[in-house]
């Protein structure tokens, strides 16, 4: 057993930490005030990242390593821990930025997982946003309303869609649509749709609490035509496999969103370490009781920091072991989402108005966090995904 | 040492008890076959003689050197999986621990546990896995991650008989980390039988604000040895010990553990009924001027990494916190699915679903947070930044798992009929208590 990080990963590491100091950090509070503008720094370096990732499949962000396989234990750590390792040390950087990096859309992710191989091959260059809540619909994503119509070669889209990550600076968007309303989960199928395509227009971009870097649009479709070949997956409308095909995609990327939480939990409790430095002296033995306030709560944060880093590198590992993680996806994105929500905000509190003003970046890591207790899944939707799971009880008994 | 009539009498016993191990599941598991006739032969070593009223002496060749466990190569990829022979250590405890489960109830009420039970876990042998070969065990190397296993294992079964049956481990594990070659050589034969001395460790002291850093218990140098005073409490099994490990600030060493006789004049020993871990049977210790012999410091003149020693401590009740907050997770998945209010079980409710959901989230963390500090021990890197944080995880979450599992079963949880009220009293020890345990 051994629960450090494997030293093939220090360069990937050392990489992301580069990106962070070097081109995320300086630029943070530029984009905080700067909303909806281009972060035009992104694109030199999203070149270079995705010159890495050609052939590798890695999603946001993802400088994946190969997976190998040891010959004596027959272990794998492989892209899913890279990436995990990858986008925490970035959004150790910025959050809001890694979430801009042109070509790292979670509509990547979807297409990476789910896509035939010609439209991998046609969507490879794309830089792909994923279009699934609704004005309407948000956890409930079986309850979408944007409708998928068959015309010959073409599918006819109509509905509604918000909250896209990426949605107006994107290629391409990954759009959840229904083919038959009253058939439920199984109807929905995904569609990617090209920007420019006729009858698909960007409404609104929204202005948002934190991560304001990224842009998240509101997105209509009015009779847009999709051509069939853009259809992700089975064109079929399978009831038993139902919902699967879709929500794969959310397995693989719930410990990415987790990821990020760490990185801007660790760049808080790092930046307020340093602002009390003269005040605190850590040394990792005494009672809780008998040291300053100040020191235990920076001993409790950093001991849940610790159980949710570690609860997300098992999900990884799970997955780059081929073992079913699904469960544990949610665990690790339940635990860093209120982890990273707690302890951004309390490193605000520790560092008193200091932490509370723009000229530190504590208050805008404060913002940050809040969102990763609520896309992929909230706090509420994990614990209902993992409660369902250890109770053994259907959507139908559990509510 | 001559091989006189008793000691061959001994002898045989060893051997018999020696072929029933090499048959038994770990013993298979382990390889013991490998192990050398010297190893038998060292075995049979006198074990430790019914102590006496004056100080114990620890003579013997003083060139010799001790024998350590070596650091284990890890490999260098993250890897969660238990070995072959750790997943067969943990299948046979498990059964033992459903044992424990089921005495439990009478355990915690009597503040015994039963003989029978004792002679299952004995039977074990887990003093093998903590033995250094040269000293008649099987072991090459440290196994921390087991014996984290083995304590977390135990926990399912009972926190607190667990506590019991680890106390005189524990004080193995600390004379194999710590001990001179002289208290190696007296001492260890004494575990590795059927029937393994019993010895505990005593560190906390009833006053506020108590740090294991700043102790009461002062050893005055004096001549060739210490003057002892000083209280210790919540001490488990200290009424069956042969001797315990005192923590105590001496006057020119620091803090060290010393070896003492529980017979020793001057120290007296009574009970201390606490909030919990009554199969511990906690005990207060006094000593009053208590002769020890500078042969009797743990270590002898190297003495113990008290640092280190703590954060040993601090694993095993980090371990002992995930066994017991695991068994509250299974156990309220259990009665909450079967307990019925408004017509349907009552995990068909959030309010209850998530409190369960917590519970899971919370334990696996904590769990990988002892299982990291466990391996950065065994690997011979500096854990205690690791021990202490899955230690002050393993309090506060531990405490709230037992809050909540209490809460899970309403008024039913509040009756001494149902485990959850003696995990919630158990699982408070974690936070507060040091003593008894040494990984």
């Amino acid at each position: 057993m051994n629960l450090e990080i494997p030293s093939k990963f220090k360069s990937v590491q050392n990489f992301a930490l580069m990106a962070a100091q070097t081109i995320f950090r300086p630029i943070s509070r530029k984009y905080d005030v700067g909303e909806h503008q281009y972060p035009k720094e992104l694109d030199l370096f999203a070149a270079g990242l995705n010159g890495m990732n050609d052939g590798s499949g890695g999603a946001i962000g993802g400088a994946a390593a190969k997976a190998e396989k040891t010959e004596d234990t027959g272990v794998r750590n492989g892209s899913n821990m890279a990436n995990v390792i990858n986008i925490q040390t970035m959004c150790y950087g910025d959050v809001g930025l890694l979430l801009a990096i042109p070509g790292q859309g979670l509509g990547n992710a979807a297409i990476s997982a789910v896509a035939s191989d010609d439209q991998k091959k046609r969507l490879a260059k794309k830089w792909a946003a994923m279009a699934i809540t609704e004005p309407n619909c948000g956890s409930d994503s079986s309850a979408i309303t944007t409708t998928a119509r068959k015309e010959g070669d073409f599918y006819i889209l109509n509905g509604e869609k918000i909250y896209v990550t990426s949605g107006e600076r994107s290629d391409a968007v990954v759009v959840w649509a229904t083919l038959d309303k009253s058939i439920g989960k199984a109807a929905i199928k995904s569609f990617v749709v090209e920007k420019g395509t006729p009858g698909m227009e960007v409404v609104r971009v929204e202005k948002k609490l934190g991560i304001r870097a990224s842009d998240t649009a509101a997105i209509v479709f009015t009779d847009c035509k999709v051509s069939a070949a853009n259809l992700l997956g089975s064109p079929e409308i399978d009831v038993k496999k139902g919902f699967g095909g879709v929500m794969e995609t959310f397995d693989n990327t719930r410990p990415y969103v987790a990821a990020m939480a760490l990185g801007v939990a660790e760049a808080a409790l790092e930046r307020t370490r340093e602002i009390l430095a003269n005040h605190i002296q850590l040394q990792y033995n005494q009672p809780i009781n008998n040291v300053s306030a100040v020191e235990a709560e920076l001993y409790r944060l950093e001991a849940e920091y610790e159980s949710a880093r570690l609860l997300t590198l098992r999900a990884a590992w799970m997955a780059d072991n081929r073992k079913p993680n699904s469960l544990e996806a949610s665990v690790c994105k339940a635990k860093a989402g209120r982890m990273a929500t707690a302890v951004t905000l309390k490193c605000v509190e520790l560092c008193g108005s200091l932490g509370y003003s723009y000229s530190e970046l504590l208050e805008k890591w404060a913002r940050d966090s809040k969102i990763l207790d609520i896309f992929e899944g909230t706090q509420q939707i994990q614990q209902l995904i993992i409660a369902r799971r250890i109770l053994n009880k259907s959507s139908q008994e559990l509510k | 040492m001559s091989q006189t009539k008793s000691n061959g009498t001994q002898y045989a016993q060893y051997f018999n008890l020696f072929n029933d191990l090499l048959d038994s599941k770990i013993g298979k598991a382990l390889n013991l076959r490998k192990i050398s006739e010297k190893v038998v032969y060292q075995a049979t070593y006198n074990a430790m003689r019914a102590g006496n009223a004056s100080a114990r002496i620890f003579k013997g060749n003083t060139q010799q050197k001790p024998e350590r466990l070596s650091p284990q190569k890890a490999s260098d990829l993250f890897d969660l999986n238990y070995t072959e022979d750790q997943q067969m250590i943990r299948e046979s405890l498990l059964q033992i621990a459903t044992k424990m489960r089921a005495a439990a109830e009478k355990v915690d009420e009597n503040f015994t546990i039963p003989d029978e039970l004792w002679a299952e876990f004995n039977e074990l042998n887990l003093a093998y896995l903590q033995v250094p070969e040269a000293l008649g065990g099987m072991m090459k190397d440290k196994g921390t991650v087991t014996q984290m296993m083995i304590a977390e294992t135990l926990a399912y079964g009972d926190l607190g008989q667990a506590l019991a049956m680890l106390s005189h481990h524990s004080v193995l594990n600390a004379i194999v980390e710590w001990g001179s070659p002289q208290q190696q050589e007296e001492l260890i034969p004494g575990f590795l039988n059927d029937n393994p001395v019993k010895a505990t460790i005593a560190v906390n002291e009833p006053y506020p604000l108590f740090s294991p850093f700043k102790l009461q218990t002062k050893a005055v140098r004096n001549g060739d040895g210490y003057t002892v005073s000083g209280l210790k409490h919540n001490v488990p099994m200290a009424k069956t010990a042969s001797y315990l490990l005192i923590l105590a600030e001496t006057s020119d060493k620091g803090i060290q553990a010393l070896i003492v006789d529980a017979n020793a004049q001057g120290l007296t020993i009574s009970d201390d009924r606490s909030m919990g871990l009554n199969a511990a049977a906690l005990c207060q210790v006094k000593l009053d001027n208590v002769q020890v012999h500078e042969s009797a410091v743990l270590g002898a003149d190297k003495g113990i990494q008290y640092d280190q020693f703590v954060s040993y401590c601090k694993l095993g009740w980090s371990a002992l916190a995930v066994g017991c907050g695991q068994a509250v997770l299974d156990y309220v998945i259990e009665y909450c699915n079967e307990r019925v209010a408004f017509g349907e079980p009552i995990t068909h409710r959030q309010a209850v679903a998530f409190m369960i959901a917590d519970i899971k989230i919370e334990v696996d963390g904590m769990r990988l947070l002892t299982q990291r500090a466990a391996s950065k021990a065994e690997q011979g890197l500096d854990f205690s930044k690791e021990a202490y944080l899955a230690h002050l995880q393993c309090s506060d979450k531990g405490m709230q798992i037992g809050s909540n599992g209490v809460q899970l079963l309403g008024g039913h949880g509040y009756i001494r009929d149902y485990p959850v009220q003696r995990w919630y009293r158990d699982l408070r020890a974690v936070a507060v208590s040091y003593n008894g345990l040494h990984l």
